[in-house]
């Protein structure tokens, strides 16, 4: 199972201090948390993709091939990409790219995008933006599996002879997992395809994830790529620990109290009680996510928010440590257990290019 | 057969409560049902935090399935500034934007309160439009009641009328409902690709 961060990449004034990050500071920030967590032995690193204020990461490809460079294991992944508004002919060389440089390190998780005036800023209508998911990914899809691409849809001016370069690492198509919170034709799309999906589950209920899951699941199985039990599952989740939970909501709570998506609204006892969010000691943060398993089934990939609600760097990185030292080896450790073998792991370039090697042999006696 | 109430009355008791369970009341002599009573007031702060936090809380939720299992509504606001309560429209407003179609083909009686006769207009001039809106089937009697109307003769025969049509949609509506929509419903892939071409 691989365990990971996600980062929004929003720039939010520290409520404690009222100081603001620059926009260069959130974004070294940023590449700094990625870094951290390689060095505290977590899987994944995301970023998120946004066009407006106050965000930083417009040019997630242009992020994740710097951090690259300067790691060796992290999988540099998005939280999500917006293939809505992004032409997928650029998707697929940017994301090719990055895939070369680093040696196939990487994957990336498709989503819509929900503010509203980006579509227009991007040409498109958000009253469509299930049939750009489905139209752009088809032809995304296809560029990356095949090397000349004759093409025409509904969204984009028509391919013809059209080659996306450089063609993907070893042949082989980055993986990519589909994010949706709300609906089922996204669903149906990842199990289509027989991609990821990822439910970001931070601001729900659990009954509603389990229900999206299981949609997933069982349409996975549908288009035979295995059984329910066999499709490739991601979650969220976000934390605030201290070894003593009393310090850990005293800590927080002035931030959660003022942040932008959760302040001004239920508390955050609430809150906590209500989503995922866990504000307390590691031990706590063990046991919750734990429980995600009991009704998302063994899943492949752990996702946790960490550099929200305005809290500086510093803070981040120590939650990191906490993060890698404490809690992750234990859920490492749990989630192995009883863990059916026929569940397989996220797949990864490596896994990808060895069962398109088994298939190109196959073909060839 | 369900039948449930919405009320945004706001003291204990309120006037608005006593005109919704009057229409309830009349409404199941005339056919049969179960009565059920949404109190707005009980869920205010659910319904301002279902706006921050993007869904709905144990009880809202609740109410929700209980309006959308619902084979007749009732609904009853106190005039506020010329229109229905901001806490009655927040309330749909958080219905609707959870789920569209939540009323869709329900037969709703809109009913008011007030201190004056002077806004009875508030039934047809905003409670009607909102519910046409939200898809659902307006009974052609509404009913508002000033103070007045509780000591005065009148009042007692527009809630016999309104709840005797609620009562005739209700049963019809109760006989032939078709199973309630699954929000997350599967729409097979290839039609929604097919879908697309068509339209391109």
């Amino acid at each position: 199972m691989q365990f990971g961060i996600f980062s929004v990449g929003d720039v939010t004034p520290d409520p404690t201090t009222g100081r603001t990050p620059t926009e260069r500071e959130r974004i070294k920030a940023m590449v700094a948390i990625a870094l951290k967590a390689e060095e505290v032995g977590l899987d994944v690193f995301a970023t998120g993709e946004h066009h407006n204020p106050p965000f930083v990461p417009s040019s997630p490809t242009t992020m994740l091939g710097y951090i690259a460079a300067r790691t060796e294991r992290l999988i540099l992944s998005t939280s999500t990409t917006l293939i809505t508004t992004n032409d997928p002919v650029k998707i697929a060389e940017d994301f090719a790219m990055l895939q070369h440089l680093a040696d196939g390190r990487m994957d990336l998780m498709m989503g819509r995008g929900n503010t509203g005036p980006v579509y227009p800023w991007f040409g498109q209508d958000i009253r469509q933006g299930i049939n750009l998911a489905i139209e752009n990914y088809a032809l995304l899809h296809r560029l990356w599996r095949e090397d000349v691409v004759n093409w025409e849809g509904k969204f984009r001016t028509p391919l013809q002879g059209f080659t996306s370069t450089p063609r993907p690492l070893d042949g082989v198509a980055p993986f990519v997992w589909h994010g949706s919170i709300r609906s089922p034709e996204i669903a149906e799309q990842a199990a289509y395809y027989g991609d990821g999906f990822f439910h970001n589950n931070i601001f729900w209920p659990a009954d509603h994830t389990k229900r999206m899951i299981e949609l997933y699941r069982s349409r996975y199985a549908h288009y035979g790529h295995g059984t329910p039990e066999q499709a490739i599952v991601g979650l969220g989740g976000q934390v605030f620990m201290r070894r003593n939970s009393q310090d850990a909501v005293r800590e927080f709570r002035p931030y959660f109290d003022v942040a932008p998506v959760y302040g001004h609204g239920p508390s955050l006892e609430e809150f906590t009680a209500q989503t995922p969010l866990t504000v307390g000691s590691p031990q706590q943060v063990i046991e919750k996510t734990l429980a995600f398993r009991d009704y998302a089934g063994d899943y492949q990939r752990q996702l946790f928010l960490m550099d929200h609600a305005g809290l500086p760097l510093k803070t981040v990185l120590e939650q990191l440590d906490l993060l890698g030292e404490e809690v992750v080896p234990v859920l490492r450790e749990e989630f192995a257990k009883n863990r059916p073998a026929e569940v397989p792991d996220a797949p990864t370039h490596a896994s990808l290019s060895a069962s398109a090697r088994r298939n190109t042999e196959v073909t060839a006696r | 057969m369900k039948l449930v109430v919405v009320s945004a009355g706001l003291s204990v008791p309120s006037s608005t409560r006593l005109l919704g369970d009057r229409l309830a009341a009349a409404t199941a002599e005339a056919a049969p049902a179960d009565v059920e009573v949404v109190e707005l007031r009980d869920l205010a702060v659910e319904i301002a935090h279902h706006f921050t936090s993007g869904f709905p809380g144990t009880a809202l939720s609740a109410a929700f399935d209980a309006v959308r299992a619902a084979d007749g509504l009732i609904v009853v606001t106190p005039v506020f500034s010329a229109s229905y309560s901001g806490l009655f429209k927040s309330f749909f407003d958080a219905l609707g934007g959870s789920d569209p179609d939540a009323l869709a083909g329900t037969p709703v009686l809109v009913a008011a309160t007030g201190g004056t006769a002077r806004h009875s207009l508030v039934l047809d001039h905003a409670l009607r439009p909102l519910f046409a809106y939200l898809k659902a089937v307006v009974v052609p009697t509404g009913v508002y009641a000033a103070s007045e109307d509780w000591g005065a003769e009148g009042l007692d025969a527009r809630i016999g009328r309104a709840a005797g049509e609620l009562a005739a949609l209700t049963r019809g509506r109760a006989a032939g409902r078709p199973a309630p929509a699954d929000d997350l419903a599967v729409v097979p892939f290839a039609d929604q690709l097919a879908a697309l071409r068509r339209t391109g």
